[in-house]
């Protein structure tokens, strides 16, 4: 208010001051933690840095050791596979359920508080019930064996073949609620007036979906594409809770190398290289999304 | 069902004054059967979803509910037959992470005492942030707020040790008010979209008019804006309790043993490799960790599912 009823010369460093005094903690945070933070690490993650960080710069060694670590092949293997199978089945469930549930039907709002409510449940109560459930001893597994079909082998938590499709499951119980809340939203924001155009055109329903309404959504798409997206990367209690890990290394991701070496292992700097392994996979996501959205939106 | 009931009924009336409207063909939708088998699949597709959402709750309830041996004998799926609190006492009160053996209580106070405040200092620092953002831009206030929206996507791994340093130089590493500082920070980049789509999306009539009358950033947050946004606080509100509530990273960073959150204790007591596992026990744990966002999540109901989707797809 004062900088906007003081007579004199307008200052531009004082205009909308008490605007840029509220937005300090917004600024400090933009700043010292996200860039200087991320700055600090992937500077660091070029120095031999072990209990304490220490700015002796050894260039490549830190990468070319996480590369030459098995722990971190399989990591990053297990997040290739669990990423993709995630986007692909939470986009393709999220969807198929946002579109039945924009089919008029009677009991909506039972059926999306059903669907959502595991959003709301976090990753480790997720990882502990599915852990449960697909308990070999007693969980699926024992349940089909007792009906009969006694050579029934469901055990994706000690197979470390299939570890990571254990993990899925889960993971999709957590999440698909939400897509399909944003695929409803998205669906409901389509005019009523291209349904009643592509009926008198006689378009078949799934045709008008996947021809016309499904490229109509594709902002909602892309928002939905990052979130799912970005969470991935991030992936780490889930597995913490659900296999910590294992069997063996079987389960290991990034996210939990990183937290391994820089916590556990006392090895600051493979911690650091770990991470901006991580950040670089972000990067690659997020830089032309941002490009596209935020450089489009200015020329728009 | 209702359909067949009146469809007599209204038979002869048609019938009366078919005459004049029979060139014309039928009039109006004709009435759809309730089960058709379009239906059908529709109703059997979401019912066959909503069992596999379903199921894992309800084995939750029926394994916590259960006594050790009759878990040890029945499939996860039958209802108890004798049904036992005991899971829950010893869950809350007994139940051990290493040395401690005072169950989960104490992890849920430590997460109360951490959620409440992180909840209100976000959520503040945020509206003020979306309000800034919305009505006062400044040179340069959109390139912080892209720094912001664009932290978001980086992983927390990359920011955690330079925030353990800077912690620990401020002396708060390993307290609540550093725990609680760390929650403000990583909630602020969605709280601050939230509140600036919002902002955005009111009238700026009233913005200008509010300055013309004279009205300056306060006085316009607090009188005008604030009165207007309960919506969003509300959701934002949900949002932060759940999200809180729910962390896990940085409470087994930011904390020490004494003062983990309930998921950090959670996970410790489930996971421990020590003694005999009490599956029902575990399972009474996790309803109890899982109750609070639970309850905020049938409470809030569509606000929940009003808020996550604005935020998104304006976003």
């Amino acid at each position: 208010m004062a900088a906007h009823t003081q007579p004199g010369r307008p200052n531009q460093l004082f205009r909308n001051l008490n605007s840029k005094i509220a937005s300090i903690p917004m600024m400090l945070t933009a700043v010292v933690i996200f860039l200087g933070g991320t700055i600090w690490t992937v500077v660091y993650s070029f120095t031999n840095s072990k209990l304490l960080p220490r700015l002796s710069f050894v260039g490549l060694e830190q990468y070319e050791r996480l590369w030459d670590t098995p722990r971190w092949i399989v990591s990053i293997q297990n997040l290739a596979t669990y990423g993709c199978l995630s986007l692909i089945f939470s986009l393709t469930i999220g969807f198929l359920l946002a579109a039945l549930m924009d089919q008029k039907i009677r009991f909506e709002n039972t059926f999306r508080t059903i669907f959502l409510y595991p959003f709301a449940l976090s990753f480790i109560v997720t990882g502990l019930v599915w852990q449960w459930i697909l308990n070999p001893e007693f969980g699926v597994q024992s349940v089909v064996r007792s009906l009969g079909w006694t050579s029934f082998t469901f055990d994706p938590l000690y197979n470390s073949d299939i570890v990571i499709y254990g993990i899925l499951i889960a993971a999709l119980w957590q999440g698909t609620g939400l897509v399909m809340c944003l695929m409803l939203a998205g669906l409901r924001g389509i005019d009523e007036d291209i349904w009643k155009a592509a009926r008198v055109d006689g378009i078949p329903m799934w045709k008008t979906y996947l021809f016309i309404i499904i490229p109509m959504m594709r902002p909602v798409f892309v928002t939905t594409l990052v979130i799912i997206a970005s969470g991935i990367v991030r992936i780490y209690d889930l597995v913490v809770a659900q296999t910590s890990g294992g069997p063996g290394i079987a389960s290991d991701v990034p996210a939990k190398y990183v937290y391994d070496y820089m916590f556990f292992a006392q090895n600051l700097g493979q911690g650091f290289a770990a991470s901006t392994m991580m950040l670089l996979a972000v990067a690659i996501i997020i830089v032309p999304w941002a490009y596209l959205e935020f450089g489009g939106r200015k020329r728009g | 069902m209702d359909k067949s009931l009146t469809m007599p009924v209204s038979g002869p009336a048609i019938s009366a004054q078919a005459g004049s409207r029979l060139e014309a063909g039928p009039q109006g939708k004709r009435p759809r059967k309730r089960l058709s088998s379009r239906n059908i699949i529709v109703y059997g597709a979401l019912g066959f979803a909503a069992l596999y959402y379903l199921v894992p709750l309800y084995v939750m309830v029926v394994t916590s509910l259960k006594g050790m041996p009759e878990i040890r004998l029945g499939n996860i799926f039958s209802p108890p037959m004798e049904i036992t609190f005991e899971p829950w006492v010893k869950a809350w009160a007994e139940a051990c992470t290493g040395l401690n053996c005072d169950g989960l209580s104490r992890g849920f106070w430590n997460s109360v005492r951490i959620t409440v405040p992180s909840v209100i200092v976000s959520i503040a620092i945020a509206s003020v942030n979306g309000y800034a953002l919305a009505n006062w831009r400044f040179k340069g206030s959109e390139i912080f707020f892209t720094i912001l929206i664009v932290g978001a996507f980086i992983p927390y791994q990359v920011m955690i040790y330079p925030i353990v340093i800077v912690l620990r130089e401020m002396g708060l590493y390993g307290t609540l008010y550093g725990l609680i500082l760390v929650h403000s920070i990583f909630g602020m980049p969605i709280q601050t979209l939230l509140f600036r789509n919002y902002f955005v999306s009111l009238p700026e009539e009233l913005f200008k008019a509010a300055r013309i009358d004279g009205a300056g950033f306060w006085q316009i947050y607090f009188r005008i804006m604030l009165p207007m946004s309960l919506p969003i606080f509300v959701v934002s509100m949900i949002l932060q309790t759940t999200g809180i509530w729910n962390d896990f990273l940085f409470g087994v960073v930011f904390t020490r043993p004494d003062t983990y959150p309930m998921t950090v204790q959670l996970n410790n007591i489930v996971n421990s490799v020590q003694g005999v596992k009490e599956y029902n026990v575990n399972m009474a744990a996790t309803l109890l960790t899982g109750a609070v966002p639970l309850i905020v999540y049938f409470v809030s109901g569509r606000l929940f599912v009003r808020g996550i989707a604005a935020g998104a797809v304006k976003g």
